[in-house]
């Protein structure tokens, strides 16, 4: 059998938004294949990974929240994967991003409570300080690969467990709360160092607001800037990049810069909206989940607040899943593995025309 | 020597090639005979590479067959065309840069040949055919006449009965390439066939016997070519007559605009080639040809001149008089100067992207299609769309994609962005390379036209036949050293070859 | 130092390098053929979870690890369908291979957790094997540790010394020539890929079969993409790899002695020396060559013939 791969003239618009739609069919079939693997009826599973999420208000506030930190971070990374750099060290942007951004809180934590000092600045100072840790965290990769050639893919996978390693040591060291029984986290932060509420007394927090506003400045810069116009460019034909005049070394940088202050803003968004405190781990992988979400996406913005949606209902229905029906939680990661990879194998429909022909192998 | 009369070697039948919608090889009967050198002759485009790659296996026909000294076979690759005596040596090569002679033979050994005493075979073949090879040189340390031979050694080595030449004096000096048709003529006394491919007539008119001329994937004359003039065959290559170009007749030559003053640059990498103390002045009003093979330099001279790699110090390139040698591409495009590239898909434009985006690629510095930070998108269509027209440019559809262009059209769109301008000063790398006659003669059109309103336009090209038609002098680059300019009225063609091959120059 | 001590660290060293050397020497054969494959920690995970739940059931650690083989090889399959032959993207493809590989191991090991097996058996030779010194590092490691070194000379020979190795080299050197020589490229590449799953899921198998030896979820922290680094860090030759690998095993061993002598150290700073390690390994050999130079060319670059 001979697979062959014929170039489409122009690239179809219709597998565009097609392939993406496939995809989820195929991984969910897959998926179903699995859990009865596991002996459980795929059908309840289905209603409880999609359609249960998706019927409460309260669980499609909890769909929101977790969607706002995925959809953050993967519009950062679809900079980054738009100009063919490969930042798969979000998780660790993501982790300091948090660590800093609620260092602000815990330091200020007992002046503000002694009414030592104003409080009005202190939230706005840790989402600054998170985004810009995140920043300065992604910036270590793009700076080892502009000055010395480094492959940024492995060390800023090598950083994600140097922060995690780092949060954990200080929240159970330095950081911990005194008066806090032992327990490995840090002081509650006061209520002027949370995140507020877009409906008062509900899960809902303002970090959702600020995913949103990311997703469309996105959309603007991609569309109309010479900046956006420079990303697309030096993914698709590097070298026309620098016919263009466009500095290799500065996109890099840029890029990273980017995807690093979008994760260090997902990350103290968590903190400050979600947790409330640190603790010696702050994310279940959103790092890496929002890596699928940034495909699943088409690496468009509006797509990619679509996906983190779809991501974060499945990620709320396998918790479900784990409670109610016993599945275990690694599915759902497997889940999003073979998502990702229909997306993948999907989005060849778009360049290529597939013809399986019999005969002898090339 | 030919036996027209017998069976032929090979004869192909009715050979069809689609792709997708598009018809490469439309029912194409092609004879080759024992001894003879057969030209296939075509424009970029004809449908010459497709064949040739079907009778080395490489492709497989839609539809026709192929006969084999009277039997049918089925080539299922490269593999069993060789086993079957057919050898090919490639217009860009075949070969890994990175591996020795010897290793880039032996890769092509059929199945279960030993590698001992391979450089003894090697040596074998290099003193029968007068092919000079070092087994355990690294390719790329060899030039481009050097790599040849490796190419037609490894065919040798199996003994084949067809020999395929694509293009294969276009990256040699001509006296590189008479010492090809040398070894050729021995291969031919031999017996064996020879399927020779280029676009040069000359050369065909000398070496072949007979030719089969294509145009549009179908066999459109079989002739002697002896018999035929330069000009008739390409009348049959390109179906209408060729529009000369017009010579620009003796216009007084204005003030420097692009000035190179001892320009060195070391070489990007491994395999690259520094640049070393290159001076040239181009002034207004004049076509400045620069001869030479490729890979002596010129696409470093391209980056440097262009600014995608500044130079030492800034005095080493002028545009009108300002120093610019340190400054990026933009800036000097601010200055009025405008670059084509060699590469157009990937380096002059972007193939996936539309041509209203590949306008903003090189013309975003001039602010023609900016406001302000951001892209004026209906400014950059409305420019496109006049390149289209002003340039007779053929393109399908509202906003193409640059890669769904014919090179010819999308070369004539390139040129046509940044002559539009109107540059003082305009730098091209191979222009019309891989571009078909009509195409050709366009561009150099728009070119001597852009002189004769004052600008100073450098042509780097490969083919001396473009450079003696539309440059007023010419120089040499060889290994990174360019030769003193000569008039091109008062020099030959023999004296650009040496100088192309390095021959020292003493001359000034 | 004592002998003994001096020995037992050595020894120790050997074992924490072996699942790196069989990883590495996986990767840098699908290097050398031109292909970038992200995914051996998801690789070698699955073949670690595989490996040892199939020792459990079967009560065999031999088909377990053969299992654990198998199950490196078919997550590389997947690879190297949708890369090879579909022409996806291989960095994405690499990251996907390993989130999947991650969760797979999770519901494989599930029902294996806090199970326990006797590690396989080492090697005793008598009179060899109780040579001081020598007699312990050579003549009585287990199967895997040898099954590294015949790895890398292996490799080796096959690379400089056989027509299929330079075929091999070829491939990755520049796949439009090979192509347009008749050199099968996609099934070279795939034959490769596969390989390099197969390596990936023998280190898992020693993970969990014979170094712990038990299965823990995400049992492999990090070692596949540390084999990654080794594979760059060795300028993509084989007895390179090694001797980086027993430089990163020295790192983590050192790193448990550490801890084992409290040495006031935080745990957390210790734990972080092989990531720390691989960045600084990863800026030294930057800092050597700086474009890469050793890099096959055709590196991570798709092929898709034209027919």
């Amino acid at each position: 059998m001979r697979i062959e791969l014929e170039t489409r003239p122009v690239r179809s618009t219709a597998m565009e938004i097609i392939s993406p739609l496939a995809a989820f069919a195929i991984a969910v079939l897959i998926g179903g294949g699995i859990i009865a693997m596991l002996g459980k009826s795929p059908t309840q599973a289905f209603h409880v990974y999609f359609i249960a999420p998706l019927s409460e208000i309260w669980s499609l506030q909890e769909v929101a929240v977790k969607a706002t930190p995925l959809v953050l971070i993967a519009i950062g990374l679809s900079f980054c994967y738009r100009a063919n750099l490969w930042n798969i060290g979000a998780e660790g942007q993501f982790v300091v991003g948090g660590l800093f951004g609620g260092m602000v809180a815990v330091y200020t934590h007992g002046a503000i409570n002694d009414g030592l000092i104003g409080g009005w600045w202190v939230l706005p100072a840790m989402l600054l300080a998170g985004t810009l840790a995140g920043m300065l965290y992604g910036l270590i990769p793009a700076l080892l690969k502009v000055k010395l050639g480094a492959s940024e893919i492995l060390t800023s996978l090598m950083l994600v467990y140097l922060a995690e390693l780092l949060l954990d040591y200080l929240v159970r060291g330095p950081l911990r709360d005194p008066k806090g029984f032992n327990f490995p986290q840090s002081v509650p932060f006061e209520e002027i160092a949370r995140l507020p509420y877009i409906v008062p007394g509900d899960r809902l927090h303002a970090g959702v607001l600020l995913a949103l506003a990311a997703v469309f400045l996105a959309a603007f810069i991609m569309r109309r800037t010479l900046f956006g116009f420079d990303v697309r460019l030096v993914g698709s034909a590097p070298k026309a990049a620098r016919f263009a005049g466009f500095s290799d070394a500065r996109l890099t940088l840029a890029v990273f810069a980017i995807s690093g202050g979008a994760a260090g803003l997902a990350g103290i968004c968590e903190v400050a909206g979600q947790i409330g405190q640190l603790q010696p781990v702050i994310s279940p992988g959103y790092g890496f989940s929002a890596i699928i979400v940034a495909f699943l996406g088409r690496l468009q913005p509006i797509g990619i607040l679509l996906a983190g949606l779809v991501l974060s209902i499945t990620t709320i229905g396998g918790e479900n899943a784990q409670i109610l029906m016993k599945v275990p939680l690694d599915t759902t990661r497997a889940f999003q593995g073979i998502l990702l990879m229909c997306v993948l194998a999907a989005d060849v429909l778009t360049r290529y025309r597939i013809k399986i022909r019999l005969g002898a192998s090339s | 020597m030919v036996s027209q009369a017998g069976k032929p070697l090979v004869a192909m039948r009715g050979i069809v090639k689609r792709f997708g919608a598009f018809t490469a090889n439309d029912r194409i009967d092609l004879d080759i005979f024992s001894g003879e050198a057969h030209a296939l002759l075509g424009e970029n485009g004809a449908g010459k590479s497709t064949l040739v790659k079907i009778l080395y296996g490489l492709l497989s026909p839609t539809d026709g067959e192929i006969r084999l000294e009277g039997d049918a076979v089925r080539f299922s690759g490269p593999q069993s065309a060789r086993a079957a005596g057919i050898g090919m040596v490639f217009q860009h090569f075949s070969l890994f840069d990175n591996l020795t002679v010897a290793e880039n033979i032996a890769l092509v050994l059929p199945p279960g040949e030993t590698l001992a005493g391979l450089d003894e075979r090697i040596a074998e073949i290099g003193r029968r055919y007068g092919l000079r090879l070092e087994p355990a040189r690294p390719v790329w340390t060899l030039s481009a006449g050097e790599r040849q031979r490796i190419e037609i050694a490894r065919c040798l080595l199996q003994d084949p009965k067809l020999l395929i030449l694509d293009e294969p004096t276009s990256v040699l000096t001509p006296q590189e390439a008479e010492t090809l048709f040398a070894t050729l003529d021995v291969l031919r006394g031999e017996g064996r066939a020879i399927l020779y491919i280029s676009h040069k007539l000359e050369e065909v008119r000398r070496l072949c016997d007979r030719a089969t001329v294509l145009r549009g994937g179908r066999v459109v004359a079989t002739c002697d070519p002896r018999a035929e003039s330069v000009r008739s065959l390409a009348a049959m290559m390109v179906g209408t007559h060729v529009v000369d170009v017009r010579s620009r007749g003796a216009d007084a030559l204005g003030p420097e605009r692009l000035g190179v003053e001892k320009l060195s640059l070391t070489a990007e990498d491994l395999h690259g080639v520094a640049l070393d103390q290159v001076s040239l002045s181009v002034r207004g009003g004049e076509v400045f040809g620069l001869a030479g093979i490729a890979g002596n330099g010129q696409d470093e001279l391209f980056a440097a001149l262009s600014g995608e790699r500044t130079a030492a110090s800034a005095g080493a390139i002028r545009i009108d008089g300002i120093s610019v040698g340190r400054e990026g591409i933009n800036l000097r495009r601010q200055y009025g100067a405008a670059f084509v590239p060699e590469e157009r898909n990937g380096h002059a434009a972007a193939p996936d992207f539309s041509l209203s985006e590949n306008v903003i690629l090189s013309r975003h510095a001039t602010g023609d299609v900016m406001n302000g930070n951001l892209v004026d998108l209906p400014a950059a269509a409305r420019l496109a769309r006049e390149i289209i027209s002003s340039f007779d440019v053929r393109a399908s559809g509202v906003d193409p994609a640059a890669r769904t262009l014919s090179g010819g059209n999308l070369q004539k769109f390139l040129v046509g962005r940044e002559v539009s301008r109107r540059p003082g000063v305009l730098v091209l790398n191979q222009p019309t390379w891989g571009v078909d006659a009509a195409a050709s003669a366009a561009i150099r059109q728009m070119l001597i036209d852009l002189a004769r309103q004052g600008a100073a336009v450098l042509v780097i090209s490969q083919d001396l036949d473009e450079l003696f038609e539309i440059s007023d002098r010419i120089a040499v680059i060889h290994h990174g050293h360019v030769s003193e300019p000569r008039a091109t009225r008062k020099v030959t063609r023999e004296e650009i070859g040496l100088l192309m091959g390095g021959a020292s120059q003493h001359a000034h | 130092m004592s002998l003994q001590i001096f020995e037992l660290v050595l020894f120790t060293i050997l074992a924490a390098a072996t699942p790196l050397v069989i990883a590495a020497i996986g990767e840098l054969i699908v290097e050398r053929a031109g292909v970038l494959n992200l995914g051996v920690e998801g690789m070698m995970i699955c073949g670690a979870a595989t490996g040892f739940a199939v020792a459990i059931l079967t009560d065999s650690s031999e088909i377990g690890v053969l299992a654990g083989i198998l199950a490196g090889m078919a997550l590389a399959a997947l690879f190297g369908l949708l890369t090879i032959f579909m022409a996806a993207n291989q960095v994405a493809t690499g990251l996907a291979l390993t989130i999947l590989g991650l969760g797979l191991s999770g519901l494989i090991g599930a029902q294996f957790i806090g199970l326990k097996r006797e590690s396989l058996g080492h090697l005793y030779i008598p009179l060899l094997s109780d040579i001081p010194l020598i007699g312990k590092l050579v003549f009585s490691q287990d199967v895997f540790v040898y099954a590294g070194w015949a790895l890398v000379v292996g490799t080796a020979w096959f690379l400089s010394r056989t027509r299929a190795g330079l075929t091999l080299r070829a491939v990755g050197e520049n796949h439009a020539s090979a192509h347009a020589l008749g050199i099968p490229v996609r099934k070279i590449r795939f034959l490769a890929v596969l390989f390099g799953g197969a390596c990936a899921g023998l280190a898992g198998a020693y993970l969990s079969l014979a170094y712990t030896p038990f299965w823990a979820p995400g049992m492999t922290a990090g070692r596949g993409w540390i084999a990654l680094a080794l594979v760059v860090f060795a300028s993509w030759r084989p007895l390179l790899a090694f001797a980086g690998a027993l430089l990163f095993g020295g790192a983590t061993v050192l790193q448990l002695h550490a801890q084992a002598a409290s040495i006031g150290l935080p745990g957390q700073l210790l734990t972080a020396v092989p990531y720390a390690a691989t960045i600084i390994a990863l800026i030294i050999l930057s800092l050597r060559h700086r474009r890469g130079g050793a890099a096959p060319a055709s590196l991570g670059v798709g092929f898709v013939p034209e027919r």
